[in-house]
């Protein structure tokens, strides 16, 4: 108590020491991973506009998914389960829209996404069992339903005002897929960062018991992330429908690892009261420009993965670092 | 002695779990700018009434009055909109949040267009810690860069900026040192200015004849006397405490 007063006294200092390092380690590493890929690359086509906003459109995906993540993580929850909502949700959205046409369609996907949400938030908030478990649970569950539901086949997406929409279309020159990226990163920094909502699903993570004195109404905010969760893994699923003009019980199989690390990278943290959605954002764009890079190298699958794996691994290492103190 | 209405009135509480008795005929009127102390051996009912007036439990039976107001409460949010705010002994902070959202917990202010109106949550923390000299970096200081101390100053803080009549301090001081100690009694001090009641529990009877105007023995759920300070001693309270003469 004796030293406040002289930090206070002197505000520079408290300026400084405001400024957290941890908070940029995802857009240093991220400019890094960017700065050695354009040197080392410069001849294989890394730096064209081509490949770079490839980079951005096959990463739209992982972006929105990992916008759900950071909710549910700054709630002390997790949701293991959008690695199969994704593919129920494509595929529910494909079956209906050959059936009933493209609103019906997205509507399918978009209320899959939200129905698993349900599930999962409503054993997690109300009959209190750990997340963990829970969307452990209906990962598998529903990577069985996104089998049985069409026995394993692949079901096309042909309306093309759809796959316009959500894939390879564009509006004012700019793909749609970055349409959607950047739309869900601003709705979602703005929801997390400005709302009473963000504050208290960041409270619920931090402390649920002094949120809960406080008058939070915990239980909804557990529920609210989940279904935000679910949702936001449908529309990924559509996303993923509308780019390769088909669903298959497969898509967003591998997606999972993906957005936690992309997040965790990004500065949220994996036991709740911290997240940012910027931090995600460019979390993703570093995983998805590491799997570019790393193909463009010529590596082979296998050393992919294991040189992911130890960028990941440094990354989080480093972005975790701070709560060791 | 007070010309003004009890901001409190306790009536014949009775509290029972079962068979077993929690605490029965406590009766006890708390005045605005006053500090009142529970005191008593573990297991003597503290807890329990401080749960009945902060609305975590009912009592089974008897009367709770606020401003001549009977009332009902059986949620701590009840209790809040009653304007009686509760200091709890392990703080419910959120740790990783600023000075100004934990003042702001749950109560958050929003702008016209519903988002958060941080600019004036935080020059209200400002101006609030700055009269209750709680000595924090600033009101973007992150809890968890607190000492023990100053945790308790801005829980005490939280609790001033929203109490409008009681406001309940379940052993404010058990966890601090000397210095903070002394520091936070000083905060529970200047609160009498404010003109709303204070019940404090404290097992530190210094503490409890430095601070209080009037202490309130439990022994056994039991209401064995209230006493007021200036009249008497550490040696009767002891006894009162203890039943030993």
């Amino acid at each position: 108590m004796s030293s406040a007063p002289s930090n206070a006294a002197n505000p520079a200092m408290s300026m400084i020491s405001r400024i957290n390092i941890q908070q940029y380690v995802v857009y240093v590493g991220f400019l890094a991973i960017f700065l050695f890929f354009a040197i080392v690359l410069k001849d294989s086509g890394f730096l064209t506009v081509r490949n770079l906003s490839n980079i951005v459109l096959q990463t739209a995906p992982i972006t929105i998914m990992a916008i759900g993540m950071v909710f549910v993580l700054s709630a002390g929850e997790i949701d293991l389960s959008i690695g199969s909502t994704v593919a129920v949700a494509a595929l529910a959205a494909a079956v209906t829209m050959n059936a009933y046409g493209m609103i019906a369609g997205i509507a399918a996907g978009i209320g899959a996404g939200v129905a698993i949400g349900l599930v999962n938030g409503l054993l997690v908030a109300y009959v209190r069992l750990p997340s963990f478990l829970v969307t452990l649970a209906t990962l598998g569950l529903f990577a069985g339903v996104a089998r049985s539901l069409t026995n394993l086949r692949s079901i096309p997406v042909t309306d093309s005002m759809f796959t316009g929409f959500f894939g390879s279309g564009s509006l004012l020159g700019i793909p749609s897929l970055i349409w959607w990226t950047v739309i869900a990163i601003a709705a979602g920094h703005l929801i997390f960062r400005e709302t009473r909502f963000g504050a208290h699903v960041l409270a619920t993570g931090d402390n649920a018991r002094a949120a809960s004195v406080s008058g939070i109404p915990v239980p909804r905010i557990r529920l609210a992330v989940l279904v935000i969760s679910g949702a936001l893994a449908g529309l990924a699923g559509l996303l993923y429908a509308g780019r390769l003009q088909a669903a298959k019980y497969t898509l967003g199989e591998t997606d999972l690892m993906t957005v936690i690390a992309a997040v965790i990278v990004g500065g949220t943290l994996l036991n709740g009261g911290k997240g940012s959605i910027v931090g995600a954002l460019v979390g993703s764009l570093m995983m998805g420009m590491l799997n570019n890079g790393l193909i463009l190298m010529g590596l082979s699958v296998s050393d992919q993965m294991i040189v992911r794996g130890l960028i990941i691994l440094a990354a989080v290492a480093v972005s975790l670092r701070e709560k060791l103190r | 002695m007070n010309t003004q209405a009890p901001v409190l009135q306790l009536k014949d509480i009775r509290k029972n779990f079962d068979a077993v008795v929690a605490i029965e005929n406590f009766s006890l009127d708390i005045y605005p700018g006053e500090i009142v102390a529970l005191v008593g051996d573990n297991g003597a009912g503290k807890s329990t009434l401080i749960k009945i007036v902060s609305g975590v439990y009912g009592p089974s039976s008897g009367t709770i009055t606020i401003e001549g107001e009977t009332v009902a409460m059986s949620s701590a949010t009840m209790a809040r909109s009653h304007g009686i705010e509760v200091v709890y002994q392990d703080l419910a902070l959120a740790d990783q949040q600023t000075v100004y959202m934990n003042m702001f917990l749950g109560r958050e202010l929003t702008n016209g267009i519903g988002l958060l109106d941080r600019k004036t949550m935080i020059s209200e923390t400002e101006k609030l810690v700055k009269e209750l000299d709680v000595r924090i970096p600033s009101a973007h200081a992150t809890i968890r860069d607190l000492s023990g101390g100053q945790r308790q100053g801005v829980a005490i803080a939280r609790a001033t900026r929203w109490a409008k009549k009681l406001i309940l301090l379940d052993e404010p001081t058990a966890a601090l040192g000397v210095a903070e100690t002394a520091k936070v009694e000083e905060i529970v001090q200047s609160l009498k200015s404010r003109n709303i009641g204070v019940l404090i529990i404290s097992h530190s009877l210094d503490q409890v004849f430095k601070l209080s105007d009037r202490i309130c023995v439990l022994r056994r759920g039991k209401q064995i006397g209230i006493r007021r300070t200036a009249e008497t001693n550490k040696n009767e309270i002891v006894s009162m405490i203890t039943g030993v003469n």
